[in-house]
């Protein structure tokens, strides 16, 4: 069955339809993993956004039950070369094609997706649709023109009420602005005893769980939406180690009066170079953000600059300059992607551990 | 960090002769690192023994140096040239046994040169089986269970433990000589007892077989700042247990999921710590099908084949970096000259498939055990890009130019073949697979077979189901697309109708089924390039864009194969550079992916695509070039040429009325006798009656071959009536569209020509004599310059002869002619009005840049423009040879016999200023050994017996001892030379193969018995020979040119009063 993707460039591309036949709106992003496309597709920051693959062959190692990063994928709509139809793994469940039938997502396959990539290229990221071929399409064009972008895709997917994941170690409260579960399984594997809280926590409400860290997960969107956890790390900096990833990063940032922009169409991969200022050495990160903190805004604040992307020079990883505290732009707990980044976890729970000698800043000396 | 500035120069040590498992791709990364090093202001020092490279190329280096690698030689260029490092690491298994080897020998610590890239520690911890094993362990990485052994009872205790199957891998050997599968004691025994043979240490490892894992590779790189970072990882389609470089790989892997990948990319970039390589580095990895276990196979701590074929499937230029890594350089400081606005310190994302398949002889090499295993058998490769797998995987099949363009043999076969073909791994099994599929064989059960993934067999078995669709809808626009996106080509769509390849082209052309091309830019579009790498495929959306220049299309050679190797590469190369001097844009057609050729900074455009009429159309198509030069790229370029003007394309240089003049034999023949050249008389005979009349009217013994051949392909000297209709049987299909060509055999020097016209001036820039007699495949033959036995009188009527045939055949570039001079009279034998194996050779030693000069010839220059004029171009001092290389002793089952049928690999260069002197370094660089004393086994045919008396006794002159077998023995007993006696073959007692086995020979000269049938003595002594690395002559005119290089390293010793015997001794 054909089935048609819009561009709001006029641009249409003409597929085989999989998964759902739901016809969605959405920003069309790429992402150039070769390989992660479950990790991608369950990953809550995508949320909606229609996805596009740059290497052709998707679905090939099919759909297995440990692999997701959230339960229920986000994204609007997955575009792909090839949609495997026999895919080939041990722990393969599904094909993609019966997932996204099941999530009720659609999907396109049978696109020159090189192209599409490079229009993104040329033009930026642009709003998409993803409908059946028998729709007009000067008619959707339209529609899609006047479509406004939501801008409550944290709310949607982040928890709705806090709950625990216990551990025996070191107490992390863990922020969830559309956590990818890799960040819990990154804490858990270091045995922390982890509390899941909504995005629009309050700095007291956190407190009260009497956290030895506080972490701030990734989300979707555009962090200037998220009035609230900017406000709650203003109020709670200082008081508790904090670490911060990719959404996090950018409300920690706005947080200590930095700015964000928005990037032309963003970083989404997992072969971005990130130099380390301070070691000078590179690591080979995963990275999903169409935000940026504004290089030249970081001045004027309390922060520096510990981290920068190789290619462009944007800033990769903030550090507080008198609180323990420190963000990055990309993904240290990978799935999908290099783990070259991981040691960062152990970083933060060093800091931790460094701020509970120290004496500085516990929960217990904290008043509330 | 900024670069080293403690060091001025360095010497690089190539990887010598093109053997199978160390092809082109060492070329490639050589050139690529010596540019790389000269860029960064270092004096470049190389030395590299074989002369049909770039690399070895006056410009590439600051001194060329074309050498024997050994240790003599090389010591004496470090003394001499003093380089403050040595960087051992492009060169292959050679360049780094080599640097061991001068490390250990004291020479580096002597001279001060320190070594780049990778410390000799970590050279030697990861190919000493036991210190890699040790430091896996460190590593906590899980290897599978084995154990190094030193003899057979060691590799019974060990078989004992673990049970079979058990995987034997000799130490320190290139492509794995001498290693296999042992299943049972007898397996065990013969591998194990060649193994430690084949290994310079005498050392085997003993592994507990994975064979059935997944096969996966990482290539990765690090700096001395500790970034390290994957450029590639690809998956075997072949299962652990074939040879990587014998098996069919795919980039980026297929069938792993993220977290696998991961895994093994952790794996890989731990090694390369541990090890502390400053550079590239190949990791073998074996991953189980069913679990996330995996084993560690093998580290090469160097850049090697996968490493090339790795750079041309991403773009990213390993070698290039990698030897400025060595430099100091770190990858977060270097751009990627890709897209020159990233950084190199970053990891290729491919959005599109890349498929790797090898080519192996075994159309030459007919009785050669074909199947597949852990000792590498191809000679080259082919690679190509799609944007799906079975586009990429059909694009590769009709790459490889083994006359099938689709996946299937073309012929029926019985399910028991088909069943033992695809569970014993042979060159065709992919083939198999096609034609399992189609007559019904389930998915499962072929994968139970060979444990190749499901995934890959499921795509296969999508084109085979495809084919039905197809069949039923001829002409239908939507099928026909589809079926050009899953990559069909034109002639198995024409098959499907039964319809012409031609028509099926047109068809498409009018409907717009025509492909697109889009750029291998490392980045999948994240970032604007510019690099001209293109692929095609039939999508939306064509990035070449047509440039406003006039441009010229350039054939590649294809694939490396015995008869068209590394030297068409070169010029290939020279040809484009000529073309870019001359102002005219570039375009370069190849699909080898070893080659400097297939380097996109080479030429303006580079289309990495199949060399097939529909493919080369395409371009043609897009690009409306001023026409297509294919002159450079040997037989395959050649053989499209007809086809190219039928669609209309213009061949410039040599028309191809003129080509088919000279490849025709009629036509060849009329010309011949136009323009009064002798030829020895011959006939082309269309069926078997005709040709035994031919033969019997010109007389026996007579040479046979078929017509437009590639190397003496089946082609065969034959001295009686049975042994013609036994060849016209079995070696050759003869009918009126495949004549097979019979001339009279002359035994003569043969003499071998190439030369430059422009249709008024033709220039020689030399003339090569062979050392041995006619009827030996030139390719295969010692070539001399200049002449050492030639009149100045033959000499000239070569050089006219030459002209007049060159301005006969109204030849506009470079054309190669062969002669054969018998009873002082010149012959001519053939002429390839093409490039030859000789250009690189006589264009290095002579300084006449000939594929450049011909390329501007062909381009419209006069000869005399370009400062040159006719005529023999001066001889140059000194004596050059050309001495061909073999690489037997990875096939088996292969006779080794030199005859009209070439049978080398490869080729290195001798000079000096004696004959004997070039000769001793040519054989030295050839691999074989010359001892001044030792024994020398005879056994040679009746024919030869008189003739090897004088051998016979000049070796015994020298202080050889002679062994002989009982008749080749009288003849010398009878001449008073010593001999002894040994048995023959399966007689009681020690007989000769025992001699050979105990190594008590050092020199085998053997012509016993022609005919190809293994059973006969001659055939088993060869190869046992062979087997055992003992040197075995098969040419007198060979073992003489020994026997002068012995005699001028010797004094004679011999007694007062007898001058009678030694008047033949060289004193020296």
């Amino acid at each position: 069955m054909k089935r048609q993707l819009i561009l709001e460039d006029g641009t249409i591309f003409i597929g085989e339809a999989f998964g759902s036949d739901s016809e969605k709106t959405g920003e069309v992003v790429f992402n150039t993993g070769m390989t992660g496309y479950q990790e991608i597709l369950s990953d809550p920051s995508y949320c909606g956004q229609i996805v596009t693959l740059t290497y052709p062959l998707v679905g090939n190692y099919g759909i297995n039950r440990d692999d997701f990063e959230s339960i229920n994928p986000a994204i609007s709509g997955f575009v792909v070369k090839e949609a495997a139809d026999f895919p080939s793994n041990w722990r393969s469940g599904m094909s993609l094609d019966e997932f996204f039938k099941g999530k009720n997502i659609p999907g396109i396959s049978g696109i020159d997706t090189r192209k599409l990539t490079r229009i993104i290229r040329h033009y930026g990221t642009l709003k998409g649709a993803i409908c059946s071929i028998d729709k007009n399409a000067a008619e959707v064009l339209q529609q899609l023109k006047a479509t406004v972008l939501p801008t409550d895709q944290v709310k949607r997917v982040s928890a709705k009420t806090a709950y625990p994941s216990p551990g025996r170690g070191k107490r992390v409260v863990l922020v969830d602005f559309g956590m990818k579960h890799g960040i819990l399984r990154e804490l858990n594997d270091r045995d922390c005893d982890v509390i899941v809280v909504p995005y629009n926590v309050t700095a007291r409400e956190i407190l009260s769980l009497n956290p030895d860290g506080i972490m701030l997960s990734n989300g979707p969107g555009n962090p200037k939406d998220v009035g609230e956890a900017i406000e709650m790390i203003r109020d709670i900096q200082g008081k508790v180690p904090m670490f911060g990833i990719c959404l996090g990063h950018q409300l920690f940032a706005l947080a200590n009066g930095a700015d964000t922009e928005k990037m032309k169409f963003g970083h989404r991969g997992s072969n971005h170079p990130v130099k380390d200022l301070k070691s000078g050495k590179i690591a080979l990160t995963s990275q999903n953000h169409g935000y940026t903190v504004q290089a030249a805004s970081v001045g004027r604040t309390n922060l520096e600059v510990t981290h920068i992307a190789l290619n462009d020079g944007t800033v990769e990883g903030l550090r507080h300059k008198q609180f323990p505290a420190f963000t990055v732009q990309y993904h240290p707990e990978a799935s999908p992607g290099p783990v070259d980044a991981n040691y960062l976890f152990d970083e933060f729970l060093t800091m931790i551990e460094t701020a509970k000698t120290e004496g500085e800043v516990t929960c217990q000396n904290v008043q509330i | 960090m900024p670069k080293r500035t403690d060091i001025k120069s360095i010497l690089v040590i190539g990887s010598g002769p093109i053997v199978i498992g160390q092809a082109a791709e060492f070329d490639y990364a050589g050139t690529q690192a010596c540019i790389a090093l000269k860029e960064e202001g270092y004096r470049v020092i190389l030395v590299n023994s074989n002369p049909a490279t770039i690399m070895t190329d006056a410009e590439i280096a600051d001194a060329v140096y074309i050498e024997p690698i050994t240790l003599e030689f090389v010591s004496k260029i470090i003394r001499k040239e003093r380089p403050d490092a040595l960087l051992p690491t492009l060169g292959g298994q050679t360049g780094l046994n080599m640097a061991v080897e001068l490390a250990n020998s004291g020479v580096l610590e002597e001279c001060g040169v320190k070594i780049l890239g990778t410390k000799l520690s970590a050279i030697e911890q990861a190919e000493d089986r036991d210190l890699f094993r040790t430091l896996m362990n460190e590593l906590g990485e899980p290897v599978p269970d084995s154990d190094i052994i030193h003899s057979l009872e060691e590799a019974h205790d060990f078989v004992e433990r673990v049970g079979y199957p058990v995987i034997v891998r000799p130490a320190f050997t290139l492509g794995g000589t001498g290693g296999g599968i042992c299943e049972n004691e007898e397996d065990l025994v013969e591998i194990v007892t060649g193994g430690l043979k084949s290994s310079p240490v005498h050392q085997c490892l003993l592994e507990k077989s994975i064979a059935g894992f997944k096969e996966i590779e990482y290539e990765v790189m690090r700096d001395s700042n500790d970034n390290a970072i994957v450029v590639c990882n690809m998956e075997n389609f072949d299962p652990v247990g074939i040879h990587t470089g014998d098996s069919i790989v795919v980039a980026p892997s297929q069938t792993l999921s993220d977290r696998e990948y991961q895994m093994l990319r952790n794996t890989s970039l731990k090694i390369i710590r541990a090890l502390k390589i400053e550079g590239g580095c190949n990791v073998q990895l074996a991953l189980d099908p069913d679990s996330f276990n995996y084993f560690v196979i093998e580290v090469n701590p160097r850049v090697s084949r996968s490493s090339a074929l790795a750079s041309k499937a991403t773009g990213y230029p390993i070698a290039k970096l990698a030897a400025k890594i060595a430099v100091g350089l770190t990858l977060d400081e270097m751009m990627n000259p890709v897209t020159g606005k990233t950084y190199a310190s970053f990891e290729p994302a491919l959005d599109y498939v890349v498929t790797k398949i090898p080519r192996w002889p075994f159309d030459k090499f007919e009785s050669a055990n074909r199947r597949l295993g852990t000792q590498m058998k191809a000679t080259g490769e082919v690679m190509a890009i799609g944007r799906t797998f079975e586009e990429s995987i059909l694009k590769a099949i009709r790459s490889l130019e083994a006359g099938l363009f689709h996946l299937g043999l073309n012929e029926t076969i019985s399910d028991s073949l088909i069943e033992k073909r695809i569970r014993k791994a042979g060159d065709e099994r992919l083939f198999y697979i096609g034609e399992a599929l189609r007559s019904g064989i389930s998915i499962e059960t072929i994968h139970e077979w060979s444990q190749i993934d499901l995934f890959f067999l499921h795509k296969l078995n999508k084109i085979v189901v495809y084919e039905k669709t197809i069949q039923k809808h001829q002409y239908d626009e939507e099928i026909g697309r589809k079926a050009k996106q899953m990559g069909f080509s034109d002639a198995a769509l024409a098959s499907l109708w039964n319809e012409s390849e031609k028509s099926v082209y047109q068809w498409r052309k009018e409907k717009g089924i025509v492909p697109v091309y889009k750029m291998v830019d490392t980045c999948a579009a994240e970032f604007e390039s510019e690099t001209p790498y293109f692929y095609g495929t039939y999508e939306d959306e064509n990035e070449s864009v047509v440039t406003s220049r006039k441009s010229v299309v350039v054939l590649g050679s294809g694939p490396i194969r015995i008869g068209q190797g590394v030297e068409f590469d070169y010029a290939t190369v020279h040809s484009v550079w000529a073309i870019k001097e001359a102002g005219y844009e570039a375009i370069i057609i190849n699909n080898n992916p070893e080659t400097v050729s297939t380097d996109f900074s080479i030429s303006d455009k580079l289309y990495f695509e199949p060399l097939t009429i529909e493919d080369v159309m395409h371009i043609i198509d897009l690009e409306k070039p001023m026409g297509v030069i294919v002159q450079f790229g040997g037989q395959t370029a050649i053989n499209l040429a007809g086809q190219l003007v039928e669609h209309g394309v213009t061949i410039l240089g040599t028309t191809l009325e003129d080509l088919d003049r000279a490849e025709n034999r009629d036509k060849f023949e009329q010309a011949l006798r136009t323009l009064e050249i002798p030829q020895p008389n011959g006939k082309t005979a269309t069926s078997i009656e005709q040709a035994v009349s031919i033969a019997e009217r010109i007389g026996y013994p007579v040479l046979v071959r078929p017509s437009y051949v590639l190397g003496g392909r089946a082609m065969e000297i034959v001295y009686q009536q049975a042994e013609l209709l036994y060849y016209m049987e079995n070696a050759v299909k003869i009918n009126p569209e495949h004549p097979v060509l019979i001339d009279r055999y002359l035994t003569g020097k043969e003499i071998e020509v190439d030369a430059i016209s422009d249709g008024k001036d033709v220039v020689i820039p030399g003339i090569m004599e062979h050392i041995e007699r006619a009827g030996v495949h030139s390719g295969d033959s010692i070539a001399v310059y200049p002449p050492q036995n030639l009149t100045q009188q033959i000499k000239d009527q070569i050089v006219e002869y030459t002209a007049r045939l060159a301005k006969g055949l109204n030849i506009i570039g470079l054309l190669n002619i062969q002669y054969v001079v018998s009873n002082n009279e010149v012959y001519v034998i053939e002429v390839n009005p093409r490039s030859s194996r000789t250009v690189p050779f006589l264009s290095k030693i002579t300084n006449v840049p000939m594929a450049n000069l011909a390329t501007k010839v062909i381009l419209g220059n006069s000869l005399e423009s370009l400062g040159y004029q006719s005529g023999l171009v001066p001889e140059k001092s000194g004596v050059y040879v050309k001495v061909p290389v073999f690489s037997f002793a990875k096939l088996r089952r292969v006779d080794i016999t030199l005859g009209p049928e070439m049978k080398s690999t490869g080729e290195v260069m001798g000079k000096d200023s004696t004959l004997e002197k070039a000769l001793y370094k040519g054989l030295l660089a050839s691999g074989i050994k010359i001892k001044d004393h030792g024994s020398v086994l005879l056994t040679v045919a009746d024919k030869d017996k008189q003739e090897v008396l004088q051998l016979a006794r000049r070796f015994h002159n020298c202080g050889y001892r002679l062994i002989a077998t009982s008749g080749t023995a009288s003849v010398l007993k009878e001449s008073r030379i010593p001999v002894q006696v040994v048995e023959k073959i399966g007689e009681a007692g020690k007989d000769l193969l025992d001699v050979i086995r105990n190594g008590e020979a050092q020199l085998v000269i053997n012509t016993l018995t022609k005919g190809k049938r293994p059973e006969r003595d001659g055939f088993r002594i060869r190869r046992e020979s062979v087997e055992n690395g003992i040197p075995c002559l098969t040419s007198l005119d060979t073992a003489e040119a020994i026997l002068r290089v012995i005699e001028s390293m010797t004094f004679s010793a011999e007694a007062m009063g007898n001058a009678d015997h030694g008047s033949e001794v060289v004193y020296s």
